[in-house]
């Protein structure tokens, strides 16, 4: 019995180690774009003409909440490309020494949305809105770690509800866990990008955007990390996404050019 | 500045415990209904024979072999706000369990209670059958045999399947965080609130809450074996 036990954990940690070895020696380059999750459909779209251009080139996408992809950075992960939500996240991980000089470069912006189950009943048409009892979860993103978080606190801030609605905050770990929230009705009110709103048509509906007063400026900055073996390829990606091929996709998902996106 | 250091360390210490506690808090209440639904299971299980007997079995243990992740799901679609029990309680009671501490509970309940089914079911498997015949022998019902014959022969199990349950409720992530959230000052537990402080690159907090953790954990296993030593 024993030994069928051990000849058993063998063979599966034999399997386990085999595949890993045999894929190794057929790679050819490979990047992996750390990228805020919010540009998760219009990135895979681009990752994909990527590759049909640069046809041994893999792109890998690693997608979360900016603030946590930072601490991957800075944990060193072998990560060639960032992409983040916020000028924040990026000036954090360009002062402690992580960013390749003069790759950076600002290349879409986008805005924020309140949003609410489509089979939701309660009349509510602005922020202040969600003050009203019939409210009682309103999802935002986790402001230590999410963008689309602080985007929000900027917003609840400015309409001086921060406080009433505290108790109603629901924090989730990224801005699509947020969608996700809305989606499943699981809260009553979400704040996520228009571009977010717009993957979940069908299931959530807009009531407002919020007005750019509101909010410190939304705008997608995207860099070459320090440390990468692809240098080239990741400088390739860059370029695809600030071209005007870039830019058709990424606004074909409600991304806004900016003027200074070269 | 000295006043701004206090007030960061008198924020850290806040949190720090209202997470300790809530662990706590969540693991205790978790066992005792793992030990009261764990053990009626593990006594069914043993001494009964009834159709389904082998799937309730496997019912049972699927959380200890499942990623949490899976059991969180299951417990997504049962106990959301739209799921298939929490909608028929939301349209009464206007009430979710989704977000809040209750739902921390749920989640460690579940994944907690195989460790004590498994282990109780072999100590009663294991009980001399000659004592519970002589009990009945002597006239006693099947209800005084299980309280006053078998589970005393079978408390060396019961007490290692307990001490096993609140140990797992008290490390329980993967299903807390996805129908508890991780709410500070709400749900977030221990390990939670260790997950987002390492997320967000607060090495300092992340480390004080991994070591206080750790010894907290640590009394508590050296404290369950004493006790263990004493009652056995």
């Amino acid at each position: 019995m024993t030994k069928k036990i051990i000849v058993l954990l063998l063979i599966s940690f034999f399997a386990s180690v085999l595949p890993v070895a045999t894929t190794r020696a057929e790679t050819t380059t490979e990047i992996t774009v750390s990228a805020a999750i919010s540009l998760k459909n219009a990135f895979e779209e681009i990752g994909k003409l990527y590759e049909s251009q640069n046809k041994n080139t893999k792109v890998l996408f690693n997608l979360g909440a900016s603030g946590d992809l930072v601490t991957q950075i800075e944990g060193v992960a072998p990560i060639d490309v960032f992409a983040s939500a916020a000028l924040k996240d990026m000036d954090e991980l360009e002062s402690a020494g992580f960013v390749v000089k003069d790759s950076r470069t600002n290349f879409v912006a986008n805005s924020v949305v309140l949003i609410v189950p489509s089979s939701s009943t309660i009349a509510i048409s602005s922020f202040e809105g969600l003050k009203k009892p019939e409210i009682k979860k309103v999802a935002v993103g986790n402001p230590k770690t999410v963008p689309a978080g602080r985007y929000a606190a900027e917003i609840l801030q400015y309409y001086k509800i921060s406080d009433t609605i505290q108790n109603k905050l629901i924090f989730a770990e990224n801005v699509r866990q947020v969608l996700d929230y809305v989606n499943r009705g699981e809260v009553d009110a979400g704040i996520v990008y228009s571009t977010d709103a717009m993957v979940k048509q069908q299931e959530v509906k807009i009531i407002l955007t919020a007005p750019e007063a509101s909010h410190k400026p939304i705008i997608y900055p995207i860099a070459v990390v320090k440390g990468t073996k692809n240098e080239r390829a990741a400088k390739s990606f860059i370029a695809l996404v600030t071209s005007e091929e870039g830019q058709k996709i990424l606004s074909k998902y409600g991304f806004k050019p900016i003027a200074s996106a070269k | 500045m000295l006043c701004n250091a206090e007030r960061i360390c008198a924020k850290i210490d806040n949190s720090l415990l209202f997470s300790l506690k809530l662990s706590v808090q969540v693991a205790t209440v978790a066992t005792v209904f793992v030990v009261i639904v764990g053990l009626s299971a593990a006594y069914l299980l043993s001494r009964k024979n009834f159709s389904g007997k082998e799937l309730l079995d496997i019912l049972l243990t699927l959380p200890l072999v499942l990623p949490p992740t899976v059991a969180g799901y299951y417990l997504i679609v049962l106990f959301g706000r739209n799921g298939l029990l929490g909608l028929h309680l939301y349209a009464w009671t206007g009430w979710s369990i989704m977000f809040t501490w209750y739902a921390a509970v749920l989640a460690s309940f579940v994944v907690a209670l195989p460790l004590m089914v498994k282990t109780a079911r072999a100590a009663i498997e294991s009980v001399d059958e000659n004592f519970i015949r002589a009990s009945y022998t002597l006239g006693h019902s099947e209800y005084w045999t299980a309280l006053k014959v078998i589970l005393p022969l079978a408390r060396k199990g019961i007490i290692a399947g307990t001490i096993l349950s609140f140990a797992r409720a008290m490390g329980e992530f993967g299903a807390t965080l996805m129908i508890a959230g991780n709410i500070p000052g709400r749900t977030n537990t221990m390990p939670l609130a260790i997950y987002s402080a390492a997320g967000s690159g607060d090495r300092s907090q992340a480390t004080i809450m991994v070591i206080v953790f750790t010894l907290f954990s640590g009394f508590f296993l050296y404290f369950a074996n004493k006790l263990s030593r004493r009652v056995l």
